[in-house]
């Protein structure tokens, strides 16, 4: 990889994103090994900068990290002298000034990662930027995608929910636009801009329809806290509308295979007994997540050579 | 001290001259202006500054009806002195600040203190606006007359719009009585909640929330239907948006009295200054699309828009340097606005004189009653060049081409997104109330 950091999908080509993927794959043979661990990037730090609460992906870079035999801090913000007023900017010269080579940043705020990886010699990584990306789990989505199908080009991918507010939804777009899949939106008005579809993607308010023949569907996580702002009157309504059950996933491919990046909520965008269901590859992202991000880490590594 | 400005382009929209002449200047007053075929103006003092302006513009000073000085209680974004020293050098000679200070000025011994530093500080002339209501919280009217007398010459509670319509209603109909117009920031708040750059795709694929172009124009239709109703004085503060000049022109077409501006940054530049989370071209109203931009252009030259006001609004380099989301918004405006505003007059937007009148006689006819009254100063007396004016008065090098260099600007704000860019045209001297400022 030619660039320094990874601020989202927009920002790559189609060759960076297959190079990531390809790697992550011999990655994951080493996660299947007894001795999980290499020793690829003995030697560097990360720093993970989380502004926003998170356990999975922190927990995923911290392990992609320690299994490249990087050493891992975590700097979450209730600790940090973040609540003691200090600007984002000298926080992260702060870190990088105790030698950290990655920083892995999530913050509330879009554009975040880009503003500090103009002031930072470090590599940055976007662990999710407010609306805008969440570039590593697109690319493990895209991962998981080719595992179970072989490929991504010429599918079609369903994405249902929160589009609008929604950093996995537009990483997901961008990545399955430029690999060549076709992308369905799926969800109510208020929660699909209108101007999207010139990203080339179709938008469907019906599900029933939009679901209809595809190969995948990722469902998005609808935040709690959507409610009572106008988007939806009541989770209940948004369930019974644009809920994923086991009756509307028959009305995609037989084949087809059902993606949630998490944490769910059963019984609001998603039915437990789809989530658990055999179509469910909603554990195995969490896998493939790690050697993804191991990937990262190693191929951003190699710009500092 | 007399001062000849000789063989410059005169253009006074006021007196509808727009050729070479001279122009005398006997103190704080204009002495008169000569045209080429008239007798030569006579001085007999020989203490005589002789100016050659062959080949430059001379033109009424500039007033621009849309400042924020931050001073009271924001010393550390502008002040009386720097803001007003950035006026000059952008060929202004009056600014009119607004009163999101700190306190708000919202009572008169807040506009007798700007004007007492003003006076002290100050390079060109100041006029207060007054807020609307107390503390600009859109709850109860301030003391709208009082603040006039104490030389408030508009009203305006700018980037906190009264929400309240009754409220709006009340505030056009009681400021009737004293002859002052009330401006109004156009935004309903719940529509533009959150909003940070203008909504549409850039503002999806850069995942910023986007504040709607119609979060401007329900306002505009709101405020033009109050007009309407009270027979207020409404002026409309930058105007961005296509369909806000669609309701203006509708307005004016019908006959209702409002006036409207628009600002440098709504007719130069698009959202498109807003990628890679430039906080610099964060502002309020955001800068929207092309078809925005041409519409603005379009109404500034059918007359819709009748004045080009700065909006300038400076902030210290840190606030702008952090997170969009929370980097205040506002553009430093004042030092690049006639050069901007020039580039209309290239490219054939408006002619030389129709920019003078937007950037000077306009806004002086519409603060006019005020500029009557206050502080002694006689009717008429800003935004032209006849005899008896007050001097103020710029001499614009219009073949110039200058690189702006935001760290140059003497305002203490240095946000802009035209830093970089290569303009034409800029005022080599100001002369404000007869006190000359030269730059090059």
């Amino acid at each position: 990889m030619i660039k320094k950091d990874l601020l989202g999908i927009k920002e790559l080509t189609v060759e960076e994103i297959n190079l990531i993927l390809d790697t992550a794959a011999g990655f994951k043979d080493v996660l299947g090994r007894d001795i999980k661990k290499v020793p690829a990037l003995r030697g560097r730090t990360a720093v993970n900068l989380f502004f926003e609460p998170s356990t999975r992906t922190r927990t995923s870079f911290e392990l992609a990290a320690k299994r490249l035999s990087t050493d891992v801090i975590n700097f979450s913000v209730p600790t940090s002298s973040v609540v003691k007023g200090e600007s984002l900017i000298d926080t992260a010269l702060t870190i990088q000034a105790l030698g950290a080579d990655f920083v892995i940043i999530r913050h509330s705020s879009s554009g975040v990662p880009h503003l500090l990886a103009k002031s930072l010699r470090a590599s940055v990584i976007n662990a999710g930027d407010g609306m805008n990306e969440h570039p590593t789990q697109a690319l493990l989505d895209s991962f998981t995608i080719r595992e179970k199908k072989g490929r991504i080009e010429g599918l079609t991918v369903a994405i249902v929910g929160d589009v609008c507010h929604s950093r996995v939804a537009k990483s997901n777009i961008y990545a399955l636009t430029k690999l060549g899949a076709r992308a369905r939106l799926i969800g109510p008005p208020t929660l699909i801009p209108e101007e999207i579809v010139s990203l080339g993607v179709e938008v469907f308010h019906n599900i029933d329809e939009g679901l209809k023949a595809v190969d995948v569907i990722m469902v998005l996580r609808i935040q709690m806290e959507r409610q009572g702002k106008g988007f939806f009157p009541s989770t209940e309504e948004y369930f019974k509308n644009w809920g994923l059950t086991s009756d509307r996933l028959s009305l995609a491919k037989d084949d087809a295979i059902v993606m949630h990046p998490g944490p769910m909520n059963r019984g609001v965008e998603i039915a437990s007994d789809v989530a658990d269901g055999p179509k469910s590859v909603i554990l195995k992202q969490v896998t493939n997540g790690l050697a993804v991000r191991m990937a990262v880490l190693y191929l951003l590594a190699g710009v500092h050579e | 001290m007399k001062i000849l400005i000789k063989n410059g382009h005169i253009i006074d929209p006021s007196q509808q001259i727009d050729g070479i002449g001279d122009v005398l200047i006997e103190e704080e007053k204009i002495k008169g202006v000569r045209s080429q075929k008239q007798n030569e103006l006579r001085t007999q003092n020989s203490e005589l500054r002789t100016i050659d302006a062959k080949g430059m513009f001379v033109i009424p000073g500039l007033i621009d009806m849309h400042t924020h000085l931050r001073e009271p209680g924001l010393e550390y974004k502008e002040t009386i002195k720097t803001g007003t020293l950035a006026a000059v050098k952008g060929g202004f000679t009056t600014v009119c600040c607004m009163p999101n200070t700190n306190p708000v000025n919202d009572h008169a011994s807040v506009t007798e203190f700007i004007l007492k530093r003003a006076s002290e500080e100050g390079y060109c002339s100041v006029f207060p606006i007054g807020a609307i209501t107390k503390g600009q919280k859109g709850e109860e009217l301030a003391e709208i007359g009082t603040m006039k007398d104490a030389g408030c010459v508009a009203f305006s509670d700018d980037g906190r719009p009264v929400m309240n319509s009754l409220l709006m209603r009340r505030a056009l109909e009681y400021s009737k009585i004293f002859g002052v117009p009330i401006i109004s920031h156009c935004e309903d708040t719940n529509l533009s909640e959150g909003g940070v750059m203008n909504e549409g795709l850039l503002s999806t694929t850069l995942g910023l929330k986007g504040m709607p172009d119609v979060a401007e124009e329900v306002m505009v239709a709101r405020d033009i239907a109050l007009a309407e109703l009270t027979g207020g004085r409404l002026h409309i503060a930058h105007v961005s948006t296509e369909g806000s000049v669609r309701l203006i022109r509708d307005a004016k077409e019908r006959g209702i009295n409002i006036t409207a501006e628009t600002c440098p940054h709504y007719f130069s530049i698009t959202e498109d200054a807003v990628k890679g989370y430039n906080t610099n071209a964060k502002v309020n109203p955001p800068l929207r699309t092309k078809k925005d931009v041409e519409a603005i252009k379009k109404g500034l030259k059918d007359g819709t828009i009748d004045i080009i006001a700065t909006d300038h609004a400076p902030h210290r380099i840190d606030e702008k340097l952090r997170e969009f989301d929370f980097a205040p918004s506002g553009i430093s405006g004042l030092e690049t606005a006639l050069s901007l505003s020039l580039r209309l007059v290239e490219e054939g937007v408006l002619t030389a004189s129709q920019m003078v009148e937007k950037m000077s006689l306009n806004p002086a006819r519409i603060l006019g009653s005020l500029i009557t009254h206050h502080l002694s100063l006689v009717a008429g007396s800003k935004g032209t060049l006849k005899p008896g004016a007050d001097a103020d008065v710029v001499i614009v090098d219009t073949i110039k081409e200058f690189k702006v260099e935001a760290e140059k600007f003497v305002s203490k704000g240095k946000n802009t997104p035209f830093d970089g860019w290569m303009l034409k045209g800029i005022p080599i001297i100001t002369i404000s109330m007869g006190r000359m400022y030269e730059w090059q």
